[in-house]
């Protein structure tokens, strides 16, 4: 019996801008279902048009039946009856979701009294209950503290626990884990499992994060272009992909555990909702188009099962027995040569030693002080050689947006030593900085900022040309674009003509303009949907190989950085955890945190997920403004936990320095009982390798 | 936060040192009290106006540092000096402060709660008539400066009263001396209502624009999402979230908007013939007053600090984002 | 091309056509209505004291037998012209002292920041007033630069706090380490990415610097006679407005359709330029 069915929802706003074009599934109690899509591509617009909290001027139609009741076209009093008792949503952003200026406890016990008549005493008792049940510590103090003064992974928990308030049969959950470090976003998907056992809720899980489809939904709705293109049960749709989009999604995942080699691009960018291609929105994309596609958009058809798809090859898909990989060409990326020589004999393009970058901590807005000191960077050493591509993890606050900025800056640190192509920056006067930066430079994470809107591409690209005094700068603006995959009459237009990816291309460009050595990336593809970030990460990984770059590549995506990395440093607080080759610290991480962030990211794989084993952290990270004595992880690490009282105490007083570990040539580990595990699965097609 | 909040007066009182001194500096070179002396019939001795303008340290034949430091001085003890023909400033300060804060007290409140009201009142109906209405009715009493629509206000009620052959509205002065009691303080009141309208309806419409605009600007946003996701109407969510969170922003202009209202003050004193402080500052320009210039600097300054002040505290009232605790 | 998109923008906006209308329409009257009028402005008509309009005289006469509708449109082109000056000087100035300010920080912001807080303390009619018996028998112009320099405080917090949040911006931060000194920076990527707001403010100081010229005028304080302008023209007529309600109403009249045709603009400039927002 099923709890909510929707049929043929449609939503159009304004300017006949089709976000949504015929969308139906049904929810029963219990069950999770996944809806996949790529930006834009409908899925958020169609879980508010549920709710009925869409815009005014959003046009809806179609039909919404929650337990047999008509939603769509209700009065008010009717939707609010059922908002927040029978339906509930999470949604993405947790801090802009609550009012900034009311408790997070009288919040959750507004959505109590809305629907039950209970005082206000034991409506706020229940909130506190309520955050207990999320796992919020303390939850009797901290429901008198207002949203701001929430970490994102508690506030989430708050959220959630705002959901459930009035035992929902229904969890709309609207990118819930988006926002959130992957250590954190466990915890939050650990808690929303919690939430559906405790209420046994159906739940809508909205994403564009394939790994936590894969281990949350019992069935899977691919959304593209504001039309489902294809319905099914997890294991279906992850292994036997019917419609091309579907296929090439899965192709273009990097994946952590393993697999070398280019990854699978879709060519081309998703249409815009007002201005869709006639026949099937993804045939302009498809390698599979045949000249029918282009003529009508083919219709969701049932294929048994419980299994709808809407492509016209979906039975030769199936009979052959095609995947991403086959039908989508995979672009082939020559080999570098300088990696032939061996690393020690490369020259060193980066070192940094004991680097230390503090800030002063300010609090208030009205009455400014200083209250402490921010330990940002703490004492990193590393070195990158010629040809490497070494990658900086870490989740939000370990400091490796600070260490990259003071390696940008080429000034004097606060302490320790940067040496950037074998120049110490506090020796450098200015117009010796300014001929380094030619060799050191940088491409940025967000496409749409890292471009002044004000100039037009070639002006941009042109810019470090002309500061640097090249003459020839209109054919090199030219080379540059072609270098990078763009047409070089696109130099006349200005950056909102182009597509996330192309953006992030520009960029890459305009870095490459003074041929430099070293290339900084800072979060190149974190904001590009995954089909467009295959492409890009290809072209990073060919230019680096054409051109003998090395990379700085900062990231928080693992299994990007297995895929373009050749050593790898984990961050955590201010330090480095572990380092090393890449292959040695995914596949043997010696350190407790590396260990449980490699084993909190989902894996796009039903199969695995479900027989994974998560290392769960405790907590939040601590305030680099007060870190922990001795081990900065010892306050949530599982090893700590499991030592003895006298072991313990080393991890207090003594702080460990990253020790080589004794049986490898390039890991190393902040541990005092450092300890090799394996966290990820092999994959199969690894083993069969 | 005790601490803060004394650093903050200090700062304050060194701001407002600075601006009277300034505006003393400014008053004591650019304007010349010795012309109110000159061409007088029968022609006064030279050395008589020295010596008189020398006791009101008025003589510009002092270096203007020598005077600065007697003004100062007399400041810091509480005395403010003579006017320019030797009346005490501190006694007609006296009798002309409280009628100033009078109306700019009335004149802030009436003009922010109702402001806010209307805007906020705005927002919710959106492109309904009643917006439309307060919009271009904000938009058009914007566009008229507090002089015109004082004295058009004046003109009306002058026809008015014609029209119906007694005074139902009081236009000019501050009260009537004959009456007494109860009578008076309606009196009072009455004079009140032309001042007050002249001086708020322009804060009215100001706060109304800023306030729909904020409004306008958080409906959108995701709490208000939230509040009716969990089942609130949408009247409700926008009252108890929006128009509270909305109201932040509006308090920060607070400051900025005391400014005006001290010039629009001005102008009401004048116009409705009330001897208050702004009054006093457009009279004593023209009669070349640099100590009463320089006290009515001082108690402008003081106004815009202590506004500025109100206004910090208003914020860190509703938001407890700034709060240090 | 992007101008062109901003211009189609703006007169799509009813509030904003209404107001381009009006104002050309002033500007017309302004500058061509003088030549269609029988009498200039000095012209005295010694048989018409204080007459009412009539065919002779349009908008009626003064006490002294000016015309009325030569006299004011003398006085509406000073308005324009020293509104256009001023919102022109000022919004340069906010905009220089906030982007300098809000690019370099530490003591140049502190020290800049610390002069604005001044000048915001005294209220800009006050100084002005103050300063104005200089001025008498001086030219028309330094009352432009005096209602200028007081007029820009606002506005250059408000490029501070945006410069602030433009210069953690990639784009300029891409600039930074390319190795491009800092005042080209703010003169090539800051201030044209706060055109927007520079725009819609100069419009805006323009209705300001009208009413404020007006304002300081109607105490005297401001343009001198023999010279007119509309806050003395206003100044004189309010004297005895009901007496004589063409002396009050014809400039007060221009004025508010003036001040109100320029914050029309303003407002579907904003809107124009600036679609997000709302305010």
């Amino acid at each position: 019996m099923s709890i909510l069915e929707v049929r043929d929802l449609t939503v159009t706003f304004p300017g006949d801008i089709q976000a949504v074009r015929g969308v139906s599934y049904e929810v029963s109690r219990g069950e999770v279902l996944g809806i996949v899509g790529e930006s834009g591509s409908g899925k958020s617009v169609t879980s508010l048009a549920v709710m009925g909290l869409l815009p005014q001027n959003a046009e809806v139609s179609g039909s919404v039946m929650l337990h047999g009741q008509e939603l769509v076209g209700v009065d008010e009093s009717e939707l609010t009856r059922v908002r927040g008792k029978s339906i509930s949503m999470i949604f993405q952003d947790p801090l802009s979701a609550f009012t900034p200026v009311y408790t997070i406890g009288d919040q959750i016990a507004e959505a109590v009294r809305v629907h039950q008549k209970l005082g206000k005493d034991k409506a706020a008792q229940r909130a506190v209950e309520l955050l207990d049940l999320v796992g919020i510590p303390h939850p009797n103090v901290r429901a008198k503290a207002f949203p701001h003064e929430f970490s994102g992974g508690m506030r989430q928990r708050a959220m959630i626990a705002m959901a459930i308030a009035n035992d929902p049969d229904l969890l709309i959950c609207d990118e819930p884990t988006t926002a959130l470090d992957v250590t954190i976003q466990a915890q939050v998907l650990e808690v929303l499992k919690t939430a559906q056992r405790e209420t046994g809720a159906g739940i809508v899980m909205i994403t564009h994060d394939l790994g936590v489809i894969a281990g949350m939904a019992d069935r899977v709705l691919v959304m593209y272009a504001g039309k489902p293109v294809e319905q099914g049960a997890v294991d279906d749709i992850y292994y036997r992909p019917r419609m091309p989009y579907t296929m090439g999604l899965l192709a273009s995942i990097p994946r952590i555990d393993g697999a070398e080699g280019p990854l699978v691009p879709i060519e081309g960018t998703p249409p815009s909702p007002a201005a869709l291609p006639p026949g099937c929105p993804f045939a302009p994309r498809c390698p599979m188009r045949i000249d029918v596609c282009e003529e009508e958009e083919p219709p969701l058809v049932a294929i048994g099962g419980g299994r709808q798809v809407a492509c016209l090859r979906s039975n030769e898909i199936e009979y052959k027995g095609l995947t991403g990989e086959d039908v989508f060409p995979v672009p082939d990326i020559p080999p570098s040569e300088v990696v032939r020589v061996p690393r020690d004999e490369r020259a060193t393009v980066l070192e940094l030693t004991d680097l230390v970058r503090h800030f002063p901590l300010m609090k208030g807005a009205v009455f400014k002080r200083r209250v402490g000191t921010v330990h940002a960077v703490d004492g990193i050493s590393f070195d990158i050689a010629e040809g490497e591509t070494l990658a900086l993890v870490g989740e939000s606050g370990c400091g490796k947006t600070t260490t990259l900025q003071q390696i940008m800056q080429l000034a004097a640190p606060q302490s320790g030593r940067v040496v950037v192509l074998g120049r110490d920056s506090a020796q450098l006067d200015r117009s010796a900085r300014k001929a380094l930066r030619a060799d050191l430079q940088i491409v940025f994470q967000d496409p749409m900022a890292a471009l002044d809107p004000r100039m037009p591409v070639g002006d941009i690209i042109a810019e470090p040309l002309r500061a640097h005094g090249h003459t020839n700068v209109k054919g090199r603006v030219a080379e540059l674009l072609e270098l990078v995959g763009l047409a070089p009459e696109y130099a006349a237009r200005y950056p909102q003509h182009f597509s996330g990816g192309q953006r992030q291309r520009i960029g890459i460009a305009r870095a490459l303009a003074l041929d430099p050595k070293l290339l900084v990336l800072d979060e190149p593809v974190s904001a590009l949907d995954v089909s467009i970030q295959a492409g890009v990460v290809n072209l990073l990984e060919e230019l680096k190989n054409t051109l003998g770059l090395s990379y700085l590549f900062v990231a928080h995506d693992l299994a990007v950085v297995r895929h373009l990395a050749d050593r790898v440093a984990v961050m955590y607080l201010g330090r480095i955890a572990e380092i090393g080759a890449v292959e040695n610290v995914y596949d043997r991480p010696a350190h407790p945190y590396t260990q449980a962030l490699l084993s909190a990211i989902p894996l796009p794989d039903p199969e695995m997920e479900r027989t994974r084993k998560r290392i769960l952290l405790e907590g939040d990270l601590p305030s680099p403004a007060d870190p922990p004595s001795g081990c900065r992880f010892r306050t949530r690490c599982p090893k700590f936990a499991r030592l003895g009282e006298a072991e313990r105490q080393r991890c207090v007083d003594e702080e460990p320095r990253v020790d080589r570990l004794a049986n490898a040539v390039d890991h190393g580990a902040a541990c005092h009982y450092a300890e090799q595990i394996e966290v990820i699965p092999a994959s199969e097609d690894q083993e069969e390798k | 936060m005790g601490r803060y909040l004394l650093r903050r007066f200090a700062t304050n009182a060194i701001l407002v040192m600075i601006a009277a001194s300034l505006a003393y500096m400014l008053a004591a070179t650019t304007m010349n009290p010795r012309g109110a002396y000159e061409g007088r019939q029968p022609p006064v001795a030279e050395a008589v106006v020295d010596a008189t303008l020398d006791e009101y340290n008025l003589n510009d034949k002092t270096p203007v540092f020598q005077r600065y430091v007697t003004w100062a001085s007399g400041v810091v003890t509480g005395d403010f000096g003579r006017t320019w023909n030797g009346g005490s400033v501190n006694e007609e300060m006296g009798r002309r402060i409280g009628v100033s804060l009078r109306l700019l007290f009335i004149g802030t409140v009436v003009g922010f709660v109702l402001g806010v009201g209307l805007g906020a009142y705005s927002a919710v109906r959106q492109y309904r008539f009643s917006d439309r209405l307060i919009g271009v009715g904000s938009f058009v009493i914007m566009a008229i400066p507090v002089f015109v629509l004082a004295t058009l206000l004046a003109i009306a009620t002058y026809s008015l009263n014609r029209g119906l052959g007694f005074t139902l509205i009081e236009y000019t002065g501050e009260y009537n001396p004959k009456l007494s009691g109860w009578d008076q303080f309606f009196n009072r009141l009455n004079h009140l209502i032309l001042p007050t309208i002249s001086l708020s309806l322009g804060s009215i419409a100001f706060y109304s624009r800023i306030q729909r605009n904020m409004m306008l600007d958080v409906l959108n946003q995701d709490f208000v999402r939230t509040a009716m996701a969990k089942g609130l109407r949408r009247r409700t969510a926008l009252f108890k979230h929006a128009l509270r969170t909305a109201l932040i922003p509006a308090a920060t202009y607070f400051a900025f908007a005391f400014g005006t209202m001290l010039t629009g003050a001005t102008f009401t004193e004048k116009i409705f013939a009330w001897h208050g402080m702004g009054a006093w500052l457009v009279d004593s320009i023209n009669q070349n007053d640099v100590n009463a210039v320089a006290a009515v600097s001082l108690f402008a300054s003081l106004c815009v600090l202590v506004a500025s002040f109100l206004s910090d505290l208003l914020v860190a009232a509703l938001d407890p984002r700034v709060r240090v605790n | 091309m992007r101008s062109k998109v901003v211009l189609g923008r703006l007169l799509r906006n009813k509030q904003a056509r209404y107001g381009c209308i009006a104002l050309i329409l002033l500007v017309a009257l302004a500058y061509i209505g003088p030549f269609i009028g029988a009498y200039e402005w000095t012209d005295k008509d010694f048989r018409a004291f204080l007459s009412a309009p009539s065919a002779d005289h349009w908008w009626g006469t003064t006490s002294i037998g000016q015309d009325m509708y030569a006299v004011t449109l003398r006085g509406m082109q000073k308005s324009i012209i020293i509104g256009l000056l001023v919102a022109l000087i000022s919004t340069a100035l906010a905009a220089v002292v906030g982007a300098f300010a809000g690019y370099f920080g530490g003591r140049i912001d502190r020290l800049l920041m610390w002069g604005v807080d001044l000048l915001l303390v005294l209220p800009s009619f006050l100084i002005i007033a103050i300063i104005s018996p200089r001025l008498k028998g001086g030219s028309w112009l330094w009352f432009v630069v005096l209602l200028a320099a007081f007029a820009w405080m606002i506005t250059s917090r408000v490029v501070r706090s945006m410069t602030l949040s433009l210069r953690e911006r990639e784009y300029v931060l891409a600039a930074v380490y390319m190795g491009i000194p800092r005042w080209k920076i703010i003169f090539r990527h800051i201030l044209p990415n706060l055109s927007s707001l520079l725009i819609i403010d100069a419009t805006l100081n323009v209705s300001g610097a009208v009413i404020g010229e007006a304002a300081l005028s109607f105490f005297g304080f401001g343009i001198q006679p023999p010279d007119v302008s509309l806050g003395t023209l206003i100044a004189e007529g309010s004297r005895n407005a009901t007496g004589y309600p063409w002396l009050f109403a014809f400039p007060a009249g221009l004025l508010v359709v003036l001040v109100l045709s320029i914050n029309l603009i303003g407002d579907g400039l904003r809107d124009a330029l600036d679609p997000g927002s709302n305010s």
